[in-house]
């Protein structure tokens, strides 16, 4: 019950609930690695998942998009339920994943790359609008898809989600990894997003990065959200944050 | 020189049928992780589905070059979805072994019912006689089931490499998980890819018939020599399985003409070299 008011606290964007997440517990194989995550995100919201190396946040993520073989609890997207969902279903309800590893085909050229997610509606960005915001992209079309530096990577990656029609993201630490050029770069490009009415569910190690997009935070430690503030609050909640992050 | 020629011919021949098999098998083991040893029973479906069809329903070779692929391919298809799909993530040695069984039963089945002797399939009259190039004579049909099949290999290469669906296949080989969360039915394109590897094998049975006669066993004695060269061309490339098939059919028929007693060898020969220095084959990717 006191984390189902938890969820509903902290309230920023006017939008209407577009994910609610209930009671989610997730396994590999037999390790149980969500213990009930409860949390929601609004229309045109920039949420973001804070928490250690291996709290659960990136296998919410996986959870949500219905990767993980064995899961429970509820995850209701615009009204549906889909815990029991297939990935491919979950998808064509727009909803796209960037992941964590980037997931860039080597097989594939990075037109190819960039065309492979399937449109699933419409209101995808056209593909000029995309290379306004990822102007690498642009020359390097022909290139085999590993064959990218790690940020242009990190740019396809989002990329090719924003082409489908999908309005609900979910990225995984997109700037892990990466130099602090081409984050300030993702920075401009997530607020870019939101500002078009795109929905994002973030995972971020990098407060600060996540600090500089995100309307609301929730924390997740062992599998659960223990926390969750707007980012107005932010600094009434630094040393709380301090102690749940180890920083 | 004339027999050599007529060797190069049978070679292209052979390589033809080596092309459109270890290409589906090819195919097969991107998508599905499976070593498809049910390969030449599947084969030989097609040519007697070509049999059937002509002898039973009188229809013609030409109807049974797309009828025959599209039966076999829904039987394996059925295959794939009572069966294979269930082996999905397991050793490959389970694949091997479940294909292999399926292969001794169709086998078995279809010897039960008409011996280990061949039965008459003949050349379409369209594709009779033969022309004189003047330094060989060449059989209309073999000339025909050469290009015939290097357009079909073309096309399947181009197929997976060139166009949206392929696009979709190969990324589904590297990362079907990833594929699926953009909103792909995976599973139902590993079904279908199943089915086209199946259906090029049950074609290249039903381009075999007129030459090779229509046998229970076809299958069985021509698989062997597939894998040899699916492992000298290597697993992962779809344009290496077509090359090294024709080449492997060329080499064959060439060591008939300067060495006949080592034509039968001479790929599992080769297979050793290649397994010794590239381990991977010429053109695979590390499994």
């Amino acid at each position: 019950m006191a984390e189902a008011k938890l969820a509903e606290r902290p309230v920023a964007a006017a939008g209407a609930e577009v994910l609610t997440v209930n009671d989610l517990q997730a396994w590999y194989g037999e390790s149980h690695i969500l213990h009930g995550i409860n949390f929601n995100v609004r229309a045109g919201e920039v949420v973001t998942l804070l928490g250690r190396n291996g709290a659960g946040k990136t296998t919410t993520l996986k959870s949500i998009m219905g990767v993980i073989g064995k899961r429970s609890g509820s995850i209701r997207f615009d009204n549906k339920e889909i815990i029991r969902a297939t990935s491919d279903r979950i998808a064509r309800l727009g909803i796209a994943f960037c992941p964590e590893e980037r997931g860039i085909f080597s097989s594939l050229d990075v037109r190819e790359n960039l065309l492979l997610p399937p449109v699933v509606r419409p209101g995808g960005l056209p593909l000029d609008q995309i290379f306004t915001l990822f102007p690498n992209l642009k020359e390097r079309l022909t290139s085999q898809g590993t064959k990218l530096s790690g940020g242009e990577q990190q740019m396809l990656a989002i990329a090719r989600i924003l082409r489908t029609g999908a309005r609900f993201l979910m990225l995984d630490e997109p700037t892990e990894g990466l130099a602090p050029v081409i984050i300030q770069q993702i920075g401009h490009t997530i607020a870019r997003l939101k500002s078009q009415g795109f929905t994002i569910l973030l995972v971020e190690q990098n407060f600060r990065f996540a600090s500089t997009v995100a309307d609301r935070y929730y924390i997740v430690e062992h599998g659960k959200v223990i926390d969750g503030f707007a980012n107005s609050e932010l600094s009434a909640n630094m040393d709380k944050l301090h102690t749940y992050l180890g920083v | 020189m004339q027999a050599l020629y007529a060797q190069l011919l049978v070679g292209l021949i052979n390589g033809s049928f080596y092309a459109l098999l270890s290409l589906g098998l090819a195919v097969i083991f991107g998508m599905l992780n499976i070593i498809n040893f049910a390969h030449g029973a599947l084969y030989m479906m097609g040519a007697f589905v070509a049999y059937f069809l002509l002898n039973l329903g009188g229809i013609n070779y030409w109807w049974a070059l797309i009828i025959a692929p599209v039966v076999v391919g829904i039987f394996g298809m059925i295959l794939e979805r009572t069966m294979l799909q269930w082996l999905a993530g397991l050793d490959h040695l389970y694949g091997l072994l479940l294909t292999f069984g399926i292969a001794l039963i169709v086998q078995g089945v279809f010897q039960n019912y008409f011996g280990s002797s061949g039965l008459p399939y003949s050349i379409p009259d369209q594709l009779k006689g033969g022309v004189n190039l003047g330094f060989m004579f060449l059989p209309i049909y073999r000339g025909w089931v050469v290009v015939f099949s290097l357009v079909v290999c073309l096309a399947t290469w181009f197929l997976i490499e060139k166009t949206q669906l392929g696009a979709y296949l190969r990324a589904a080989t590297e990362n079907p998980t990833l594929v699926r969360a953009f909103g792909i039915n995976v599973p139902r394109m590993i079904t279908l890819t199943y089915g086209l590897g199946v259906g090029l094998a049950a074609l290249a049975g039903v381009l075999s018939a007129p030459i090779n006669q229509v046998r229970p066993l076809m299958g069985a004695d021509l698989i062997i020599v597939v894998f040899a060269v699916v492992v000298i061309g290597g697993m992962g490339s779809i344009m290496g399985s077509i090359i090294t098939g024709f080449a492997l059919g060329v080499i064959e028929g060439l060591t008939k003409y300067f060495y006949p007693e080592a034509s039968n060898t001479v790929v599992f020969v080769l297979m050793v070299v290649v397994l010794l220095v590239k381990p991977t084959g010429l053109t695979g990717r590390a499994a």
